[in-house]
């Protein structure tokens, strides 16, 4: 299949539908509107259902009722609407029901702006909801890998029955790259697909079995039930920090005297910033995580070179990955911190100022 | 030995966690027994709300769902819409309904959402123990309102059928009560009516119970229902508001 230019919004959105997802619950936000505005076009023609919800908060409780049914199931928005989605994502973690979530992020806190920004890690990574749990997060930085990332997202919350999010931002959101699609479902592969949830989810009784009763639920009222669920919950969540860490290097070798960890958008900067240094004769480095949870820890501290004299994390907010750097570097390297906010995005020029400053 | 009553095979051997005098139990009843009268035992699922019937997705003998607080009408939406062969109910009080889930509620009504929602008006927040509730009558004392509700301060009770029925998409509202056996009754015929009308996929409908809390309200079961008589009943009128079906609109 060839490429075609595309939106990041658009791209994720047609990824989805070819991924299989059939129900989609939203309510407008910028920068995200494209993608809600693709899957009201789109959804109809593929039979499949498009809810304009009243609100993020009921989104939300519809995708956790469609996923209590089985069913592939998306909502996306922008971080003001992810806030009030916390709830229903606990609840989802709670009641181990497989969604995805978009988050396009936008700058913060509050109503902030509507440019690019990730100050939404830690709502993401560091739980957001109420209760002892985690979100698997992917973390984009094209519109190809975005639009990737939608099959891989529906088939991580099939596998493990928990909530993926992907944390983009109104950068990626909103420019066009081109991107190719690699996979589509027919229908009878989506039909397919539900099987592996009949053991749990709502469905109807089809063999008329009178003991037939299944239970989409949070709710464990005896403290030591609870204990054993959130027990449960744990070895599920460790299953995914062995299988599934992702992340991408750049330029790293023995000879890099900087190591630059960056997610997202940000990454995209530091790789230019590192192709100029590279010109000059200076050996910079980079680890992108790729899932945020599960966090790479043991990449990034192998990451460090023998030569590595300043672990830099960039990040489009003032350190919110830089905690999970720290613990990962845990003091064989000195960890430096620069990051923009507002919604701007830094340029290659500043931080190549920013590097530069570490070989003086 | 001839059976004269039994369990309607829709409700699991498992005991209500109910006070005594507490109608939620014949409310389950009624629902359970009109979805058994339809056949539609294999077909149907509901919704259990944050409330005293917290645990009603453990009484009902088929899947169901447990919400978070008042967002009931939003998962149930989201179980119509993935599973359009299924009928769905939720089960709601006043709390749950006309407090934090208002905004769920009248657009599940709105969009004319293929549900029935069963809705317990209780005039109090049980589970959490007796505070104030949407429909709390003027003047009445509860453990958030202890000098009475006062309406020019926090407002009137919340009349839902008649706000409902100010939207076009509704297809069924009626208000019942649970005070007597003759109204238990009444009851039981919407109901029916309510769960035909979403086995024959007609639409968004919506049975209000006018109902009792003797253990916060801290009067015996019996009073309770005098009190209810005489209380609620003259500002929460039993009615039909919208049925289409029989050309109310
Ligand atoms: C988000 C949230 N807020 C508050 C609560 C606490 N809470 C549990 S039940 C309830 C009130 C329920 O009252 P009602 O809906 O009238 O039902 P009843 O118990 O009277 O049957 C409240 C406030 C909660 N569980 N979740």
């Amino acid at each position: 299949m060839s490429k075609i230019l595309m939106k990041g919004n658009e791209a994720v959105a047609e990824a989805a539908i070819r991924a299989g997802c059939r129900l989609y619950f939203a309510y407008p936000i910028t920068p995200q509107s494209e993608l809600i505005e693709y899957m009201a076009k789109m959804m109809p023609k593929v039979n499949g259902t498009f809810l304009q919800a009243e609100s993020e908060v009921s989104a939300i409780n519809m995708v956790y009722g469609a996923a209590g049914c089985g069913k592939r199931v998306m909502t996306s928005s922008s971080s003001p609407g992810i806030s009030l989605k916390q709830e229903g994502i606990s609840y989802i973690a709670g009641a181990q029901l497989p969604a995805v979530i978009i988050n396009v992020q936008r700058g913060g806190p509050g109503l902030g702006d509507i440019q690019p920004a990730q100050g939404d890690y830690f709502q993401a990574v560091k739980g957001g909801g109420h209760g002892d749990y985690r979100m698997i997060v992917l973390a984009p930085s094209s519109v190809q890998e975005f639009a990737d990332m939608a099959s891989e997202a529906f088939d991580l919350a099939d596998k493990y029955r928990n909530p993926v999010t992907i944390l983009a931002d109104g950068m990626l959101g909103q420019m066009m790259e081109p991107v190719e699609f690699k996979e589509t479902l027919s229908d009878e592969e989506i039909e397919a697909l539900g099987e592996q949830h009949k053991s749990w989810c709502i469905h109807p009784n089809e063999d008329g079995d009178k003991k037939h009763h299944h239970e989409i639920n949070s709710l464990e009222i005896d403290p030591a039930m609870l204990e054993k669920h959130v027990e449960n919950l744990y070895a599920k969540y460790a299953e995914i920090e062995k299988n599934e860490v992702r992340y991408d290097t750049y330029n790293l070798s023995d000879d890099n005297e900087i190591l630059c960890v960056a997610w997202g958008t940000a990454s995209r900067v530091i790789k230019s910033a590192i192709n100029e240094l590279k010109a000059q004769g200076k050996s910079v480095g980079m680890i992108r995580p790729i899932t945020c949870w599960p966090y790479p820890y043991e990449a990034v501290a192998a990451a460090i070179g023998p030569k590595v004299k300043q672990v830099y994390v960039f990040e489009l907010n003032t350190g919110q990955m830089l905690d999970d750097v720290k613990i990962a570097v845990c003091g064989k390297a000195p960890v430096k911190f620069w990051g923009k906010v507002g919604g701007i995005v830094f340029t290659p020029a500043e931080i190549q100022q920013k590097l530069e400053e570490c070989f003086k | 030995m001839e059976v004269i009553a039994k369990r309607p095979e829709t409700l699991r051997n498992v005991p209500f966690t109910y006070c005594p005098g507490c109608m939620h139990g014949v409310a389950h009843r009624l629902i359970a027994e009109a979805i058994e009268d339809h056949g539609l035992i294999n077909l149907m699922t509901g919704v259990a709300p944050v409330g005293c019937a917290v645990f009603a997705y453990k009484f009902f003998n088929f899947d169901m769902a447990e919400a978070a607080h008042g967002r009931a009408p939003a998962v149930a939406t989201g179980m119509k819409r993935a599973r359009p062969e299924m009928h769905v109910f939720t089960y709601q009080g006043d709390g749950d309904l006309a407090a934090i889930g208002t905004a769920e509620i009248v657009h599940a009504a709105n969009r004319g959402e293929h549900l029935s929602v069963f809705f317990v008006n209780n005039a109090i927040y049980g589970m959490t123990g007796g505070q104030m509730a949407p429909t709390t009558l003027p003047d009445m004392k509860t453990t958030t309102s202890p000098y009475g509700r006062d309406v020019n301060d926090i407002g009137h009770p919340v009349r839902m059928c008649e706000m409902l029925a100010t939207l076009v998409a509704p297809y069924y509202i009626e208000r019942v009560s649970l005070l007597s056996p003759a109204e238990v009754l009444k009851a039981k015929k919407a109901v029916d009516k309510a769960i035909r009308y979403n086995k024959e996929e007609r639409g968004f409908t919506f049975i209000e119970f006018v109902s009792t809390c003797p253990t916060n309200w801290g009067i015996d079961p019996d009073k309770s229902r005098q009190w209810a008589k005489e209380n609620m009943l003259p500002f929460f009128k039993p009615g039909v508001f919208r049925d289409k079906g029989e050309g109310v609109e």
